[in-house]
């Protein structure tokens, strides 16, 4: 397959190979070709690499995962971008907001899980709260900085954090209900054209 | 040899990851380039960690120490 469709695009390897035969035809082709091309891209394109991070889950582990690695990449000097969405809007409204949005679903929502990045629970091992303050303990033990603290370096390193539109509407959330220094809110479209265009994206 | 001016210390020691790095990143933000930072860290995890951020940031790491318990970096910026 390798052959028939290298030979007709190269008529130097075409020659090689009805002389010599294709192992020897492909090799030498192959190389001039590649690494002049790769040395040139790797200095302009490698660098230049974005990290977007979709917070999704708003679980405390995973809000934890992502400011660590959303400030790690900022200090790394990688372009970092934070898109919230669904469960993670929540870590992005004001810790001292209690009840958000506008009719009584929304408000009931926000009763039952308690907005703010202080007020994570954890996907497993939840247990009241009894989870969450023992990892806080933990944390706090063996130096490990919090979401919160984690959230503000990576603002202060020039993280952006991006909103879902669509998100912040079904909870009935307003701007004035986030924290300070998010961006604008986008949509899907947004997100997919980053990830298409140059960011290494996550999910989380 | 020319001689190198570590001109911040960035203590951060008792510290997880990823602060060790990213206390490094904030202060060789505001020093002039080829000037250099004196990092002390406990976490062993910075050993790898410090050697990649150099790398990815291209600055230098010039002199790594350890007693055991404190690793001891001094990074030149570039």
């Amino acid at each position: 397959m390798t052959i028939e469709t290298l030979a007709p695009s190269d008529p130097l390897a075409g020659a090689i190979g009805a002389a010599d035969g294709w192992p020897e035809a492909t090799a030498p082709t192959q190389t001039p070709a590649t690494t002049p091309a790769l040395a040139h891209e790797e200095e302009a394109e490698v660098k230049a690499k974005d990290f977007l991070i979709i917070d999704y889950s708003g679980d405390l582990e995973k809000t934890w995962a992502a400011m660590i690695l959303a400030s790690t990449s900022a200090a790394m000097g990688v372009k970092t971008r934070v898109f919230v969405t669904f469960w993670g809007l929540q870590t992005f409204v004001r810790d001292d907001k209690r009840i958000t949005g506008e009719n009584w679903m929304q408000k009931m929502m926000s009763a039952m899980q308690r907005p703010g990045v202080s007020h994570r629970k954890l996907s497993k091992m939840n247990f009241l709260g009894m989870g969450p303050w023992m990892m806080g303990r933990l944390a706090k033990k063996y130096g490990v900085a919090s979401p919160k603290e984690l959230l503000e370096v990576a603002q202060e390193m020039g993280v952006e954090f991006i909103p879902c539109q669509m998100t912040m509407d079904m909870f009935g959330l307003k701007r004035e209900d986030m924290i300070d220094g998010m961006g604008e809110p986008v949509g899907a479209a947004t997100v997919i054209g980053l990830m298409t265009d140059n960011s290494v994206p996550l999910f989380i | 040899m020319p001689v190198i001016e570590i001109t911040q210390l960035v203590d951060a020691r008792g510290l997880s990851c990823p602060m060790p790095i990213v206390k490094t990143a904030q202060a060789v933000r505001t020093i002039p380039s080829g000037a250099a930072i004196e990092l002390l860290a406990t976490d062993a995890g910075s050993i790898k960690d410090v050697a990649a951020w150099c790398k990815a940031t291209s600055n230098e790491l010039i002199e790594q120490t350890s007693d055991g318990t404190v690793y001891r970096f001094v990074i030149r910026r570039k």
